[in-house]
């Protein structure tokens, strides 16, 4: 893979681990770091020795937002001719878990990009909060439509208007995160969970998720179709066979992913 | 830097002064940022492994300073603005914090004082709950903390009936750690502080965090959290230290890592 001016990656084991990289700037997303995460990510969809991508910052926080700097002289056709958001639209494509591992500040653009994942795991005492208003803006990377469809449309409208910074517990109240650990030990958490993920059956992992976004975006009867026809083409692979078979055999499935 | 307080770091140990005798330490909005600002600095300070809050002069603190009530104010929007952050910033902290409780402790002087893990009173100190005498409730966290720690029957009293507590009624209650004497309350309070300071501070610290999670979380999500606790503390070099120590047969020497 080529190396990245902010961002850092690295595998180990099944998991290919991201970081953000702008600890000094609180991971504050620019143009370049955008575009690097999605190159990172698509690569280690198409690489079969990874299963599960878990996506977190260096330093104290998640990331701070989008780098203010980089858009204080844009305008309307500026921005529809760089058409920087295409870029995140590719994050909805990776196939792979994304498991995001938050802490510190998890605001503006870093609040969409944590909701890119599929798991977010989250330090105690961690900050998320959509600040754009306060700039005259909004959100315009998915962030009124992702946390709509996750905290519905109640809270979603009350932190989106006030900006205010709602704490880890709050965002676990409303299924924004799946759950909180000890900071000293985020890492540790949800490289144990990215790693369980990781032992599970790499196609079943895949045609969940694909299903269950499925479910987000469609009617209950169309998605029960799609979901069934995914069930029917899991009874073709070698980890169908192979998870049966170690069942009534009472011993543990070795899954290949295939 | 300070100006309502007096902020020293000595021998790990983070002392922080209310420093308005002239009105027996009462809060004014300065103050409260003051207090809030020197607990985050001795909470960041690596140095630092125990904190003590005293006044100077004959009282604790005595609530706040009527000098700067408005009776044209929002009594909330002053609890929001400045007494709640002070005492959110103390409830964060994870090293211990004493209040060595020289004098009077009177209304939200009470509830800084009970804010603290450690109340250590001289014979010259007293607790007012003194709100009711003004038609209002006991603030900033008051009764949050004060029912947890003498229970429900006699926080009632305390908060209702706003009688004076005396130093020996506040040690029998159990309002209070350790009641020492005039004459040596100085070093009593050091040496105590000393002891504090010397304790492995991390794990101080996760008892705090478990102490806390146990009025928030049900049973099974607290195990989880006594299990990470746990798991942090043993990763610690205070307990690699303790274990050596104990096996060594020596004392231990904990640095707080």
């Amino acid at each position: 893979m080529n190396s990245f001016d902010f961002i850092a990656t690295s595998i180990e084991g099944y998991v290919a681990l991201i970081e953000l990289n702008r600890p000094r700037q609180l991971n504050s997303l620019n143009r370049k770091m955008v575009s690097e995460l999605v190159e990172a990510m698509e690569t280690f969809d198409r690489n079969d020795e990874v299963r599960v991508i878990l996506l977190t910052g260096k330093g104290r926080a998640f990331s701070a937002g989008a780098d203010i700097d980089e858009m204080t002289n844009d305008d309307s056709i500026s921005l529809e001719l760089l058409n920087q958001f295409a870029d995140w639209d590719r994050f909805a494509l990776i196939k792979k878990p994304i498991i995001g591992a938050v802490k510190g500040f998890v605001f503006g653009g870093g609040f969409e990009l944590a909701l890119c994942c599929d798991v977010l795991i989250s330090a105690s005492g961690t900050e998320f909060s959509f600040p754009e208003v306060s700039l005259g803006v909004m959100p315009g990377a998915g962030g009124t439509q992702r946390l709509t469809k996750l905290a519905g449309r109640t809270k979603a409208l009350e932190w989106l208007w006030t900006g205010e910074r709602i704490p880890a517990e709050e965002a676990l109240k409303y299924g924004v995160i799946n759950k909180i650990v000890a900071p000293e030990l985020l890492m540790e958490e949800s490289m144990k969970f990215a790693e369980r993920l990781a032992n599970q059956p790499p196609l079943s992992v895949r045609l969940i998720k694909d299903s269950v976004n499925k479910a987000v975006d469609t009617s209950l009867s169309e998605g029960m179709q799609y979901e069934r026809k995914n069930f029917y083409l899991l009874f073709s692979t070698h980890d169908q066979k192979e998870g049966m078979k170690a069942f009534i055999e009472k011993r543990k499935p070795d899954y290949q992913g295939k | 830097m300070f100006e309502t307080i007096r902020y020293e770091v000595k021998d790990s140990i983070a002392w922080l002064y209310l420093k308005r005798p002239g009105s027996l330490n009462a809060f004014v909005s300065q103050m409260n940022r003051e207090v809030k600002e020197a607990f985050k600095k001795a909470t960041y300070d690596e140095q630092v492994r125990c904190i003590v809050i005293t006044g100077e002069g004959r009282a604790f603190c005595s609530g706040q300073d009527l000098s700067e009530v408005n009776e044209k104010m929002d009594h909330g929007q002053v609890l929001r603005d400045h007494y709640g952050p002070m005492v959110k910033q103390i409830r964060q902290c994870e090293k211990p914090v004493i209040a060595a409780v020289n004098g009077v402790a009177a209304g939200a002087g009470f509830s800084l004082a009970l804010a603290c893990d450690f109340r250590l009173i001289s014979e010259r100190a007293s607790f007012l709950n003194a709100f009711i005498h003004v038609g209002l409730i006991p603030d900033s966290g008051n009764l949050y903390y004060l029912t947890r720690l003498v229970g429900q029957s006699k926080a009632v009293e305390l908060a209702i009936l706003g009688e004076k507590v005396t130093a020996a009624e506040a040690l029998s209650m159990g309002l209070a750690t350790k009641l020492f004497p005039l004459e040596s309350w100085e070093n009593d309070v050091a040496d105590f502080a000393g002891r504090l300071a010397a304790l492995p501070t991390k794990a101080i610290g996760l008892i705090k965090r478990s102490m806390k999670a146990t009025q928030e979380l049900s049973f099974d999500e607290y195990l989880e959290h006594e299990a990470q606790g746990q798991r942090i503390a043993g990763l610690s070099k205070d307990h690699r230290e303790g274990v050596s120590a104990f096996m060594e047969k020596r004392k231990p020497v904990f640095t707080g890592q």
